[in-house]
């Protein structure tokens, strides 16, 4: 893409050949004036906001402000109350069962790590990477030479393909999640939506886990819900600032730590900032 | 995993070789009450699909044996009757055969429907329940209310079943006399291969990707959804597959034991299945078969020499398995090394956590 031509203009405004080419294709997802109620509590309220391609977006805030909710709307865990979530300009997926949304190219990690601690570390990585999911397939089909190749890639990149035979239940905290990320990439998605993926990580799992949102930015978009400040500068492009279920702000990080009332309501009220 | 899979495979083969060996030295009286025992090893077998891999405690599985059951006892009832009426639905005044049994004198037909009754009615309450999401306790109780409903169901259309009296006194299977000597072993070396046959399609299944789904929908549901799997429609699968195997169990089961009463579908019947899959180690499929075994085996012995005594027995034999053999038969190999373990966490030392791998399922 045009934005690797003009070097270190990563989260400089983008040159107006891009920005053409940005207005022709609509955005990979757009969220149109989403509310989400659970009972009387309204979680998100209104809430509007797009992701382009080849885009890391954080979703930061305080405890409570709506981040996760906001993205359990998108993979379809929550019913949104009204509003839309466009995707790639032609699926609505407000309407659409979990599953379906996965095979879009939807990846989701929650928060805790969860990965299957009944199956290796190999099985768990083909069954996220199996492109087809029937019954039939995945009782007579084997996984293609291009998807084998991927999965000792993804697990060469995660660092755990010496152990792809074992069971996940040896992995320290900050592997599992790295394996989970790895079963995520392994899927091949446009969109990566990630709960807070460096909780608990050391400073040099973290910045690992940075070099490799960099990295497959290329191929995809990526949503990250995190309290990581240093991370979040470290790897955003845009990032949009949650509170009571609104948005505050948008803008690249640099922008929105300038805007006093996001400093106010959460930057400033120290955590990791 | 390799090591744990022919592991699996060496206990099998003990165990079926030791089955086709006995009839040679054991009394024609024990042979058959073996295959009674084969038969239950193949409803467990299913089972273990279903509650050992994929986490999903069934306690009505009495209804798809029964189903099996009563279907294949319509057609040994209309074999022995010879083109009359059963004695009875004389009894309760029929002048005809009600227009639905007519098709099971047909054996081709009959022998189908042992697979096709309990599978559709499988798909239909899995569809229901899987769809709607109702899992782990609620799916066990709601399976369990099942096998009350066809016990009830059965003893009330009493002109349609034998009510409470069951479906007995049967002669011939596609004209061999049920009481030949021969029939009897031909139907013993039957069910072993059949036994077999589907040990060998579990197996195979296991070691696909969709027995790795099946565990992986064990140990986290939400995930396998979120991987972009139809978590529902796999769950509806592998519980048609274990009713069929059920069906196909109590169809062999009634042809040798030549009764089948509501008492054997009801609530009790469907318990005792998990036991034996729980006592032979589930998640193991060659567990479950030994498990159903022993357990059966042991209860006739103890039945015939105990006879009040014997249910207290197995319920402790359950509860010490649950609490300290949580693997089952097929675990007691790990037990040293549990055992070590055990010593050394009480020494103070760190506590390894014995590998469970695909033991390591919650109930």
């Amino acid at each position: 893409m045009a934005i690797f031509d003009t070097a270190g203009a990563v989260l400089a405004p983008p040159a107006p050949a891009t920005d053409a080419a940005e207005e022709e294709k609509p955005a990979l997802l757009s969220i149109e004036d989403v509310s989400i109620t659970f009972g009387d509590f309204k979680a998100i309220k209104g809430v509007s906001t797009s992701v382009g391609e080849n885009e890391i977006r954080f979703f930061i805030g305080p405890n409570g402000a709506g981040k996760t909710t906001m993205l359990d709307a998108i993979c379809g865990k929550n019913k949104v109350s009204s509003g839309r979530i466009i995707y790639k300009g032609e699926y609505d997926l407000t309407r659409m069962r979990e599953y379906k949304i996965a095979n879009l190219g939807i990846g989701r990690k929650f928060q805790a790590p969860s990965v299957f601690n009944g199956i290796t570390i190999l099985e768990n990585m083909e069954l996220a990477a199996a492109g087809k999911h029937t019954l039939y397939s995945t009782t007579f089909k084997k996984l293609s030479k291009d998807t084998e190749d991927h999965i000792r890639y993804v697990l060469d990149f995660i660092g755990l393909d010496s152990k792809k035979f074992e069971y996940p239940t040896r992995l320290s905290h900050g592997e599992k999640q790295w394996l989970e990320i790895g079963m995520l990439l392994a899927e091949s998605p446009d969109l990566l939506l990630l709960d807070e993926p460096v909780a608990g990580m050391s400073r040099r799992e973290t910045e690992h886990t940075a070099e490799l949102l960099h990295k497959v930015k290329d191929e995809c978009s990526v949503v990250v819900v995190e309290h990581d400040m240093q991370f979040a500068k470290d790897v955003s492009d845009k990032v949009t600032v949650f509170h009571e279920g609104q948005i505050l702000d948008e803008g690249t990080m640099d922008e929105v730590s300038k805007n006093q009332q996001v400093i106010d309501v959460y930057l400033g009220r120290g955590g990791e900032a | 995993m390799t090591k744990k899979k022919s592991y699996t495979w060496v206990v099998a083969a003990v165990v079926f070789v030791v089955l086709a060996v006995l009839p040679f030295v054991l009394p024609m009286f024990r042979v058959s009450l073996i295959a009674k025992y084969m038969c239950f090893a193949i409803v467990a077998l299913g089972l273990d699909m279903i509650w050992g891999y994929t986490g999903i405690m069934s306690l009505g599985h009495g209804v798809y044996f029964g189903l099996g059951a009563y279907v294949m006892a319509m057609y040994l009832k209309l074999e022995a009757s010879g083109g009359g009426l059963p004695d009875f639905m004389t009894w309760s005044g029929f002048d005809s055969l009600p227009f639905w049994w007519v098709p099971f004198g047909n054996a081709g037909f009959a022998f189908a429907m042992v697979v096709v009754v309990p599978v559709l009615v499988a798909v239909v309450i899995g569809l229901l329940t899987f769809l709607n999401r109702i899992r782990g306790v609620y799916f066990t109780i709601l399976s369990q209310a099942l096998a009350m409903i066809l016990s009830v169901l059965l003893i009330g259309c009493q002109q349609y079943t034998g009510g409470s009296n069951g479906l007995t006194d049967f002669d011939t299977l596609l004209g061999f006399s049920l009481d030949a000597s021969s029939t009897k072993l031909a139907l013993y070396y039957a069910t072993l291969a059949v036994l077999i046959a589907l040990f060998c399609l579990c197996t195979f299944l296991v070691g696909r990707r969709v027995g790795k789904i099946l565990i992986a929908i064990r140990d986290s549901e939400n995930r396998v959804r979120f991987t972009g799997y139809n978590t529902a429609f796999f769950k509806v699968f592998v519980y048609a597959l274990s009713a069929a195997i059920a069906g196909i169990a109590g169809a062999l089961y009634v042809s040798q034991v030549g009764i089948i009463t509501p008492s054997d579908v009801a609530v009790s019947p469907s318990i005792e299945m998990i036991i034996w899959v729980a006592i032979g180690g589930k998640g193991t499929l060659a567990g479950p078969i030994l498990g159903a075994l022993l357990v059966n085996g042991v209860k006739t012995f103890a039945s015939e020499s105990f006879p009040d005594l014997w249910s207290y027995g197995l319920g402790l034999v359950c509860v010490l398995v649950i609490l300290f053999l949580p693997g089952g038969l097929m675990s007691i190999k790990d037990v040293p090394a549990r055992f070590r373990a055990w010593r050394q966490a009480k020494s103070g030392g760190a506590v390894p956590t014995p590998e469970l791998g695909e033991e390591g399922g919650q109930a």
